[in-house]
């Protein structure tokens, strides 16, 4: 087993980790900033396996601008009174 | 307590059906067939030194253009109902703080310029238009954050978002017309294998395609930050 594999291995079983905490997690706020962090250790883990481009989709898309739309959409959930 | 049951069940069912794959997984040493005709061709016939690239836009180029409609339709039904929600009233953000202003200041155009490089670089390097495009409308997320009622100028992202749309089609339709193809990438010569005006048609359309998905996956980050503190 060379350093490569035992790194994505480390960062796999950080993942599903992370996966099932925003699942566990009260507030909604951490369990959106936690998804985010999925999808940024998913893309190292993306870069590891040797396909540079998804990984930046994944790095750009799932944990900056997914995070932030997330956000908005909580914050507009709140002002409202529904 | 029956909710729950519910939730293992279906976790179970696909514990079952991973687990039949996961029986008869081998390493895979060698490409398949197809795989291997992708990287033995690729260079004499698009001349692109990024497989990916040449599989995308050119071998699958009409599945792009599918997913470029798709983004299309999602940020045109994201415009027409945040803007049916009635505009033009108070908001009151809060201000953003000093240390991301002065820092949005000096990153913004980085971000923006790295964004444009990837794209245009992307028959050579990883990266293309999508993730081009989305790298710049992080860039613009920025901007959104520390200028929460800043105007950003619409007409010019609507503009920008047209052109390059109609050119995509248009390069793709030239193609057609000179009897390649539609989505043949041949027609402008291929050049040398690796230069940056190389691979016909490739970079003009990954550009065009970048210019795209940037301006509209800004618009509707502008749109959802418009009707952000309005009661």
């Amino acid at each position: 087993m060379n350093v490569t594999i035992i790194f994505a291995l480390l960062l796999a079983i950080v993942t599903v980790t992370m996966a099932v905490a925003v699942l566990i997690v009260k507030k909604i706020r951490t369990a959106v900033l936690v998804s985010g962090v999925v999808s940024l250790i998913a893309s190292i883990i993306y870069l590891l396996l040797a396909s540079p481009d998804v990984a930046m989709t994944e790095a750009a898309i799932g944990s900056g601008l997914t995070t932030i739309i997330f956000f908005y959409v909580l914050n507009k959930m709140r002002s409202s009174d529904v | 307590m029956f909710k729950k049951l519910f939730v293992i069940a279906i976790v179970a069912g696909f514990a079952v059906l991973l687990w039949s794959y996961l029986r008869h997984y081998t390493e895979r040493t060698t490409l398949n067939d197809l795989s291997t005709y992708y990287v033995d061709n690729t260079a004499q016939e698009i001349g692109a030194a990024n497989v990916v690239t040449a599989i995308v836009v050119t071998y699958r180029g009409f599945d792009t253009l599918g997913e470029v409609t798709i983004l299309f339709v999602a940020a045109s039904l994201i415009a027409m109902f945040l803007k049916s929600m009635g505009t033009e009233k108070s908001r009151n953000p809060r201000p953003a703080s000093l240390i991301l202003v002065t820092a949005q200041k000096l990153l913004f155009p980085l971000i923006l310029i790295f964004g444009v490089y990837i794209f245009i670089n992307g028959h050579l390097t990883p990266g293309g238009g999508f993730q081009g495009g989305s790298v710049i409308a992080t860039g613009f997320l920025l901007w959104l954050m520390a200028n929460p009622d800043g105007h950003a100028p619409k007409g010019l992202l609507n503009t920008i978002e047209s052109i390059s749309g109609f050119g995509y089609v248009a390069a793709g339709l030239f193609g057609l017309a000179l009897g390649l193809g539609f989505l043949d990438n041949r027609f402008l010569g291929l050049g040398t294998l690796g230069h940056l005006f190389s691979a016909g048609v490739i970079p003009i359309i990954y550009s065009f395609i970048g210019l795209k998905v940037g301006a509209e996956l800004s618009n509707v980050l502008h749109h959802l930050n418009e009707i952000q503190n309005e009661e």
